[in-house]
């Protein structure tokens, strides 16, 4: 039993998502109860697959019980144990959103966001490079509804270019994973790892041009800096239980980019090893001073989150070209605060958008919230830990990224990291100051929180001092994920050693 | 037949892509649809270029073609003809709440001409 605990977090969401689809013209009650049962269970499961990868072992399930490198596997190692357990966590705080009011505006709101989920637990799960892009797309095609979810001009707008860019990016990378086949024979990422170690000069060059036409899909998922122009617009426009679970889905991009360029291009790839993270560094350095100067610019709450979003994103990256240790062990813990806190800030400027009527989420003095003292604690916590001052989680993030760095790394990524923290500081002092304080006074009888919203506000963002009190158990977690994620060798071996004996599933 | 087999393929891209940087929803459409059909011609040759090879091991038979492309092709038909589908609705539903069907936003490009 505890052998298909792998793919449940796959199958849960499935099998709920279609169960939705059954009574489409029902009431959204018996909807939400199943959705927010199903999510539950989820995060117990992925609980319990952290638990479970704790031991440091790398355990895999073969479906059909055809065995790697032929059949397709779902690979359980820490970091994709750490990544469900972040997407089922960040699920229930925009589910429990969503129920106050969000998912009666289109049908099939639950429906789709588990499908979705089932997308997104897929693409860290799997162990196959094919199967990546098939739950890539399941994935998009959830989030293209999702995105239009409650329809409106700016979100078809900003959905058709979506679309677009992502079905330019989907081919792309069948064209990638066709080159990778193409020159290694394999799509198992682990085979393919010992494939390409062996493989004789004459076919490097086209491996090399596959590995970073896939570092092109994975950087505009990711949105790295010339390919992060849907980003703002996308999830601005986009509701926001949505655009709250979308906080997960550059973390897609970076986790992909984790996984394929140390495993497969990592440091056994023979002449190819670790060769894409000298370019990743300068790529990374400059989203992230273009994220300072966004955030800046912003004239809408939203807006000003998504460029928040960027920010992360380079810090990420950052972390991610450095490629040793200790770098990628701050940046897992600096995910799980930055996924859960911009998630939660997406949900607070609509908060804040619905108490101030027309003003809306725009940064402009206007009539005041409803609940001023309640919503500024939200906006002040979410504040201080998203620019990363002391004492929450974005500031232990922050410290351990920067002190992972080498005294050469230092002169570049001190001052850009700390300047888009004041960016960040500098404009979110700005609207926060404009919404609260120069504001009139708040309409007594306007909107005010619905428990729902209030519970996925609290979840979500007050998971940031629940992240700072809990620094130690978690940074041991990601140190050894760290550890692992760079040990390819072993990787390798989980899965490829078994095949003779014939798995257990 | 390889020489062929890339023309075909890179001129399907090509225009595939001319299209997709157009201006207007349909030939946008259009141009993904083409660049689809090129990437699955191209994963199609991935697995080396054969006529008649069988694609089950059998006794007796030495011309082998690679079977995993096919599939890998079939799934990306299907992946693609939803996608185009979706495209399409979508494409028709811009052009419903726009009152056009250009990609880019209309207001801003007036204000650009008011500027001008």
């Amino acid at each position: 039993m505890m052998h298909h605990l792998i793919a449940l977090p796959i199958l849960l969401p499935l099998l709920s998502g279609l169960l939705m689809l059954v009574k489409r013209d029902s009431t959204v009650l018996p909807r939400r109860a199943i959705a927010l049962t199903s999510t539950a269970a989820l995060l117990v499961i992925s609980a319990a697959l952290v638990i479970q990868s704790d031991s440091g072992e790398i355990t895999y399930y073969a479906l059909g019980d055809w065995q790697p490198p032929f059949g397709i596997v779902l690979v359980l190692d820490r970091l994709s144990a750490l990544m469900v357990c972040l997407t089922a966590f960040l699920a229930l705080g925009s589910i429990a959103y969503a129920c106050a009011g969000d998912d009666r505006k289109g049908s099939n709101f639950h429906g789709l966001f588990q499908l979705q989920l089932m997308g997104i637990n897929g693409a860290f799960l799997t162990g196959d490079i094919f199967n990546l892009f098939v739950f890539f797309e399941v994935l998009l095609i959830a989030s293209y509804s999702l995105l239009m979810h409650g329809g409106g001009k700016d979100r078809t707008q900003a959905g058709f270019h979506y679309v677009a860019l992502n079905l330019a990016g989907s081919a792309m990378f069948l064209i990638a994973l066709g080159v990778l086949y193409g020159t290694t024979g394999t799509l198992n990422m682990a085979d393919m790892s010992q494939k390409v170690a062996a493989l004789g000069p004459d076919r490097l060059g086209l491996l090399k041009a596959g590995a970073f036409m896939l570092l092109v899909v994975f950087g505009l998922k990711a949105a790295i800096l010339p390919l992060y122009f849907w980003l703002p617009r996308a999830y601005s426009s986009a509701p926001a239980p949505v655009a709250a679970l979308f906080a997960i889905m550059t973390k897609v991009g970076i986790y992909a980019i984790l996984r394929v360029y140390t495993l497969i291009f990592g440091g056994g790839a023979g002449e190819l090893a670790n060769f894409v993270q000298p370019w990743l560094w300068w790529f990374a350095l400059a989203t992230l001073a273009l994220g300072g100067l966004g955030v800046l610019s912003a004239r809408d709450l939203r807006n000003q989150v998504a460029y928040l979003i960027l920010i992360s994103v380079g810090t990420l990256l950052v972390g991610v070209s450095m490629n040793r240790e200790a770098p990628i062990a701050a940046l897992l813990y600096y995910m799980i605060h930055t996924t859960l806190v911009s998630g939660g800030l997406f949900l607070l400027a609509d908060a804040i958008g619905e108490q101030r009527g027309k003003a809306g989420a725009r940064i402009v003095p206007g009539r005041g919230v409803t609940q001023p003292a309640l919503l500024g604690l939200f906006y002040f916590i979410a504040a201080v830990t998203v620019i990363g001052l002391p004492p929450l989680s974005g500031a232990i993030g922050k410290a351990l990224l920067l002190k992972a760095a080498l005294p050469s790394e230092q002169p570049w990524l001190w001052p850009l990291l700390l300047l888009s923290s004041f960016a960040g500081l500098v404009a979110m002092a700005r609207s926060g100051s404009t919404v609260f304080w120069k504001a009139g006074r708040g309409d007594s009888d306007g909107p005010r929180l619905k428990p729902a919203m209030l519970a996925g506000l609290i979840l979500l963002i007050g998971a940031s001092p629940a992240l700072s009190i809990l620094a130690g158990p978690i940074t041991r977690f990601t140190d050894a994920s760290a550890t692992q994620l760079l040990d390819h060798d072993a990787y390798a071996e989980a899965i490829l050693s078994r095949n003779v004996a014939g798995g257990d599933s | 037949m390889e020489a062929l087999y890339a023309t075909v393929t890179g001129f399907l891209a090509a225009s595939g892509l001319y299209l997709a940087l157009r201006g207007r929803t349909f030939p946008v459409v259009v141009g993904l649809t083409l660049l689809s059909y090129a990437v699955n011609l191209f994963l199609f040759s991935t697995g080396g270029l054969t006529t008649n090879g069988a694609a089950v091991i059998r006794d007796g038979v030495n011309d082998y073609a690679d079977p995993l492309p096919q599939a890998l092709v079939l799934t990306a038909i299907v992946i693609g003809f939803a996608m185009t589908a979706f495209s399409v609705i979508l494409a028709m539903r811009v052009r419903g709440d726009q009152g056009s069907d250009q990609v880019n936003d209309q207001r801003g490009e007036e204000s650009k001409e008011d500027k001008s």
